[in-house]
């Protein structure tokens, strides 16, 4: 008993900052976003992702959230899969130069990524150098991936990373003992008992690029708006709280929506343990 | 014994193998033969090279030196999912994804057999291992000794022509260990099966197996059936380590006769050169206490342990600590004079070169 009531008063600090900053906030904005100007309720504001080209915005985040979130996974599988393989013979070092992105301000990386793009950028100019044809590259979707790839590849390597090296070295050699090639193996034996560190990176990579707007910002030149472009317009240009809450609470569905179903599936597969 | 066993057909053959870890030789240059069908133990302390010999024939590891000769083929270079052999892992290594059944298919599925006769493979492995019916389990949810048992299941379904067994029983509590000793005995000589099994346990050695390889430092110290290395152990290492031992210099005075501090005693052993140094054991339960006598071995008895059968009971005797097994007891204090049968002497050489010497140390 004493022990449950110790580990509730070291629990209230945290309820404290919880009701503060996170469920209070959370109110707020759904507070204004399903009211109108006069404090009435009214579904008004969520209605206007129908028009002025919000849905376009949010049907373009989606699907540029998720084209990053799959070139992510299919990068860092092989990547954490030499990882965990060099991780046992002792070189922490490699795994640490993945990880290094992380501590660069996304900011600056992604002005860097800028200044590679553009049209009098590096690439561009050793074309010319080469006597190629130069490219369009800044201010496309593909300039967005390319950022948004950069910048959240990390929250995938880590989790899978760790979900691979849990996997122990002696369970591999069983399946090869039985039979299996190294694809077989990773098919039938590493996929799955990755999985849950897959969910978690996948989740990990789809939320913040789904939200971005410094990315989409900075390479797709203010010409290709995202969802999180467009909320971040409603308050810092037209100061209209009403309509950026109630898109930040559609944004929030979609984003509930993909917990919901990431779970959904990591669940089915433990059923399927049974 | 040794005959009988050369009749039988050889299956592998390690041919000069050697294997180091950085600096460290784990085998020196090895040579085995294995038979058909034979239940064979590799025994020895931890570090002697057991586990690595059992990796090169699983081919999880490769040689630096030497070849591995399966039925007449080099499969030196071959990888393990290429090789007829299967391996039940220390720690059973099962899939914890999927269930018992789908453990067990897990070999056929991958080699292609259609799903009735993987059904009914299923069936068979299960019975095998006396776990009927236990096909929806979940694998993680199993006992140690029932985990055990799916993972042999899972690697005899594939119809192996060898079965390396890693330590299997380790994990498993001392009654446990006792039921798998005779069950995989029993599968042993069901199957037909060579099973190969890696320990450390000279008791499990020595009940489970046709013949017994006795490994220290890398190097093989004697190979035979288990009533071989132990009533006849090759040299001092063996003899040590194969049950309780009391291990004397002595001196070969002639054939049948050896001298042991001062005392000449008859023995049988015969063939070393005169007034040759030598190794010689007695084993603790071959030495015969009795009272003391006029111009006996006489001792005083400093220590006595009971143990259920026996008593163990220490003898001081020429500034030599006896071990003695009795089921007579003694008292602390006592004088006694000590007896031993020719035959119960056991002369070893000793070992020669300097890397025998080392591996004697330890």
């Amino acid at each position: 008993m004493i022990n449950i009531n110790a580990r509730n008063i070291l629990l209230t600090p945290f309820l404290i900052w919880a009701g503060l900053f996170i469920f209070i906030p959370l109110v707020c904005i759904v507070w204004y976003g399903i009211t109108d100007y006069d404090g009435n309720f009214s579904f008004k504001n969520m209605g206007l992702i129908f028009e002025r080209g919000y849905l376009d915005a949010l049907k373009l985040s989606i699907w540029l959230a998720l084209i990053s979130t799959v070139i992510c996974l299919l990068m860092a599988y092989p990547l954490c899969l030499i990882l965990t393989e060099r991780q046992r013979n002792n070189s922490t070092i490699i795994s640490l130069l993945f990880i290094l992105p992380l501590w660069m301000n996304s900011l600056l990386s992604t002005m860097a990524w800028q200044t590679i793009l553009e049209g009098n950028g590096i690439i561009n100019q050793l074309m010319r150098l080469l006597g190629l044809p130069t490219f369009q590259m800044i201010n496309t979707e593909g300039a967005i991936v390319v950022g948004m790839v950069y910048n959240y590849l990390p929250y995938m390597v880590l989790p899978l990373y760790i979900a691979l090296t849990k996997i122990d070295r002696r369970i591999l050699e069983a399946a090869q003992d039985l039979g299996a090639s190294s694809w077989q193996t990773f098919v039938k034996i590493i996929l799955p008992l990755s999985l849950p560190g897959a969910v978690s990176g996948i989740t990990m990579v789809f939320i913040p690029a789904l939200t971005t707007f410094v990315i989409s910002a900075l390479l797709g030149g203010g010409k290709l708006l995202l969802i999180g472009n467009i909320i971040e317009q409603e308050f810092t240009f037209q100061y209209d709280w009403h309509v950026g809450c109630a898109l930040s609470v559609i944004l929030m569905i979609f984003i509930i929506l993909n917990m919901l179903l990431t779970t959904y599936f990591d669940k089915a597969d433990a059923e399927e343990d049974f | 014994m040794k005959g009988c066993w050369e009749m039988e057909k050889e299956l592998i053959r390690l041919e000069n193998v050697a294997k180091a870890f950085g600096n460290l030789r784990v085998l020196d240059e090895v040579d085995l033969s294995i038979y058909e069908s034979e239940f064979i133990t590799l025994l020895g302390p931890s570090g002697c090279g057991k586990t690595t010999m059992l990796r090169i024939i699983g081919g999880f590891e490769m040689p630096d030196m030497g070849r591995v000769i399966f039925d007449g083929k080099d499969i030196t270079n071959l990888p393990p999912n290429k090789r007829p052999i299967n391996t039940v892992f220390q720690k059973y290594s099962l899939f914890s994804h999927m269930n018992v059944e789908e453990n067990i298919a897990f070999g056929p599925k991958i080699a292609g057999k259609s799903a009735d006769y993987i059904r009914d493979k299923i069936k068979y492995a299960l019975k095998l291992v006396n776990l009927e019916g236990y096909e929806k389990h979940d694998v993680t949810r199993l006992s140690g000794g029932q985990q055990q048992r799916i993972a042999i299941a899972r690697a005899v379904v594939n119809e192996p022509k060898v079965l390396l067994l890693d330590e299997p029983l380790s994990a498993l509590d001392l009654k446990l260990r006792r039921n798998m000793r005779r069950e995989l005995v029993r599968i042993n000589k069901e199957t037909g099966i060579t099973f190969i099994f890696v320990t450390h346990d000279q008791e499990e050695a020595l009940s489970m197996s046709d013949r017994v390889v006795v490994m220290n430092q890398g190097y093989i110290q004697q190979v035979g059936t288990p009533e071989n290395v132990y009533n006849e152990p090759e040299n001092a290492f063996v003899a040590d380590f194969i049950g309780d031992s009391n291990i004397i210099d002595g001196v070969m005075v002639r054939d049948k006769l050896v001298r042991i501090f001062g005392r000449e005693y008859p023995c049988v052993d015969e063939g070393f050169p005169e007034e040759c140094p030598v190794d010689v054991q007695i084993r603790p339960e071959d030495i015969i206490l009795d009272a003391p006598q006029e111009g006996a071995f006489n001792g005083v008895v400093t220590r006595v342990v009971f143990w259920g059968m026996s008593y163990d009971i220490n003898v001081e005797a020429d500034g030599f600590e006896w071990l003695i097994q009795s089921t007579t007891r003694r008292t602390v204090g006592e004088k006694v004079s000590l007896h031993v049968a020719p035959e119960n002497i056991q002369i070893m050489s000793k070992p020669q070169s300097e890397d025998e010497e080392v591996a004697q140390d330890d």
